[in-house]
């Protein structure tokens, strides 16, 4: 039971406000309602696997590999704990105020309609459930992206779509090869299976494929193009949601399918994978360092860390890709938090264009010390999450022999330092000759801020047991044993 | 036949591709749906063509009628066309909007006209 709220919650919600009276007071209300529920449901599902490692579903009591299969292990739960916080930060958000008539065209059941989505890629057991999944939380975001008007906006929609479904037909490419050579898209079958089979050169194939697919969808270099491009434009809930979760799909996606498809595999696309980070990483944050604008800074930095989360996989060792994924936690979190700021920003000044910023700690305080978190924490000044998550990825490249990516780690993260530095220095510090626009800040929009500023710093204080967390889903994943049996002698209906 | 569905789908592959390289959104949109439509080929192809009884279980007999062709990728396939109409439609109406607001349909132009 446990295992279908964060999915079944959400598409009550969807269908409920859709036929619920369009004041929005009742729309909000619903809309937190049901996140927070989601939240709920995710954390009883994190304790859940905290005690039996791994949770099963079978739908309709297909068995396994024959029907759709749910399952959680550490990492699935885990991130369903994150879609909640989102959930809950970006329905928070919406009482700051929505631009009414995107709300009138349905933005709240559409966001309801992303966190389904997001958690079915999360918890699916199936391979080709996973592209629908994707192909759910794609239409919920292209229409959320197209619902505003401005031109560039519809521009910047219109690249988004085209990319992202060139993404879905390459990974469906691989999926009907895959499925042509193993007979099976049940994830635990295809790990059972997969590996033994030694086909060398269909491996090779799958594996770029699939590589590429998550690739654009994660904004790897060199397919992230995209997102620099239409992650700004959208008002900051919007932004806030995209940034901390559709990207991680991708991520989540590649670490599942090579954990399980191609343990010790071909080495070629996973060393490339082990580069692409690293150029990821580079790439993304000369690309921040050059831009003018706050929004456009977080963008290439979101690219820039999600080398940060892919590094762990390659390296194949427990320690690194559990610093991986403790990373992809803070990750979420620092950066939904940070275009939250920048939704601040907007309000209070019209414009995120950093040479017209300024002055706001002299204006806002409280505004400027709260943003203060989530800046240094993504610069990794300590003691924010930002330091233990660079610590763990710093401690797993060294730990793992790979000098030269974990220089380049060490590197970036001065390069973030600088970024963010430039950040609080351009919009908070120098003297602005502008006056401000509005008066006061907006205290509802700070309330996410505020939120995810306080969870951040609880990130460290746990950072302890969330690394044994995270080591222990890392364990999982690299030992996919106790996943295949799991899943695959899960008797009829059991799993509740 | 394999070999017939392999090239079709490899064409439509590669049309679909060279169009989602233009500059008109109707050809980038065209190609889209052709790519769309190889992916389909190709999967039905994967999973193996034969010549064989449906995959129901008989009245008479109680059982399988081996042998019977496998119904998944045809699954596959129907869900795939679905979810590829709907994501048709969508780009129809966006690229529609694309033309209404900025006056062209070109990608090279969508860019300056929307800075302007």
């Amino acid at each position: 039971m446990t295992l279908v709220l964060p999915i079944v919650i959400p598409l009550l919600a969807a269908a409920l406000l859709l036929v619920v009276p369009a004041r929005a007071v009742l729309q909000r209300s619903v809309a937190l309602t049901a996140s927070a529920g989601q939240l709920i449901a995710g954390l009883a599902l994190f304790r859940q696997v905290q005690v039996d490692g791994y949770l099963v579903l079978q739908v309709s009591d297909w068995a396994a590999p024959f029907g759709i299969t749910l399952v959680a292990d550490v990492l699935s739960s885990i991130l369903v704990v994150a879609v909640g916080i989102v959930g809950v930060a970006v329905g928070a958000s919406s009482f700051a105020g929505v631009d009414p008539r995107r709300e009138a065209y349905g933005y709240h059941p559409l966001i309801q309609v992303l966190l389904m989505g997001v958690a079915g890629a999360f918890l699916t057991g199936d391979l080709f459930n996973l592209y629908v999944w994707f192909e759910v939380m794609l239409m919920a975001s292209f229409v959320l992206m197209a619902l505003h008007r401005t031109s560039e906006q519809i521009a910047a929609a219109f690249k988004y779509v085209t990319i992202n479904l060139l993404a879905s037909a390459v990974f469906l490419t691989g999926l009907g090869l895959l499925y042509g050579s193993a007979g099976t898209l049940n994830m635990a079958d295809l790990a059972a299976i997969w590996p033994a089979r030694n086909e060398p050169v269909l491996d090779l194939v799958l594996a770029t494929l699939f590589l590429t697919a998550f690739g654009i969808k994660a904004g790897l270099f060199p397919l992230f193009f995209w997102l620099p491009a239409s992650y700004p434009t959208p008002p900051a809930p919007i932004g806030a949601l995209f940034a901390g979760l559709l990207t991680k799909v991708g991520v989540y996606a590649l670490i599942r399918v090579f954990s399980l498809l191609f343990r010790g595999g071909p080495p070629l696309p996973l060393q490339l994978l082990l580069w692409l980070s690293v150029a990821t990483m580079i790439v993304g944050l000369v690309g921040a360092l050059a831009q003018r604008d706050f929004r456009r800074v977080l963008a290439f930095n979101l690219v820039g860390h999600i080398g940060f989360t892919t590094i762990g996989l390659p390296l194949g060792t427990t320690a690194a890709l559990a610093g991986s994924l403790l990373y992809i936690v803070h990750h979420i979190l620092v950066i939904t938090c940070l275009f939250f700021v920048a939704g601040v920003l907007l309000q209070l000044r019209r414009t995120t264009d950093l040479g017209r910023l300024g002055s706001l700690y002299r204006d806002h305080p409280g505004t400027a010390v709260l943003a203060m978190i989530p800046l240094f924490s993504l610069a990794g000044v300590p003691p924010l999450s930002g330091f233990v998550g660079k610590l763990a990825v710093v401690q797993g490249t060294f730990g793992a022999g790979a000098y030269g990516p974990g220089a380049a780690v060490l590197v970036v993260s001065l390069l973030t330092i600088v970024s963010m530095a430039r950040l609080w220095d351009e919009a908070f510090w120098k003297p602005a000759d502008a006056p401000p626009v509005s008066p006061r800040p907006a205290p509802l929009l700070l309330v996410p801020v505020a939120a995810l500023g306080a969870l951040i710093l609880g990130m460290t204080v746990a950072a302890g047991p969330l690394f044994e967390t995270t080591t222990r889903a890392a364990g999982q994943l690299l030992d996919p044993q106790g996943y295949i049996e799991a899943v695959l002698q899960s008797g009829l209906g059991r799993g509740e | 036949m394999e070999v017939v569905f392999a090239i079709t789908s490899g064409v439509l592959y590669a049309t679909g591709l060279y169009l989602m390289l233009r500059r008109r959104l109707a050809q980038i949109i065209i190609g889209i749906g052709l790519l769309s439509n190889g992916t389909n080929l190709l999967i039905f192809a994967a999973g193996g063509l034969t010549r064989s009884n449906p995959p129901v279980v008989s009245e008479a007999t109680g059982q399988l009628q081996v042998p019977y062709a496998d119904p998944v990728p045809q699954a596959l396939i129907l869900t795939a066309i679905v979810i590829g109409f709907g994501v048709i439609a969508f780009s129809l109406v966006l690229a529609h909007r694309v033309h209404q607001s900025l006056g062209t349909d070109d990608v090279d132009d969508i860019g300056t006209e929307a800075r302007r």
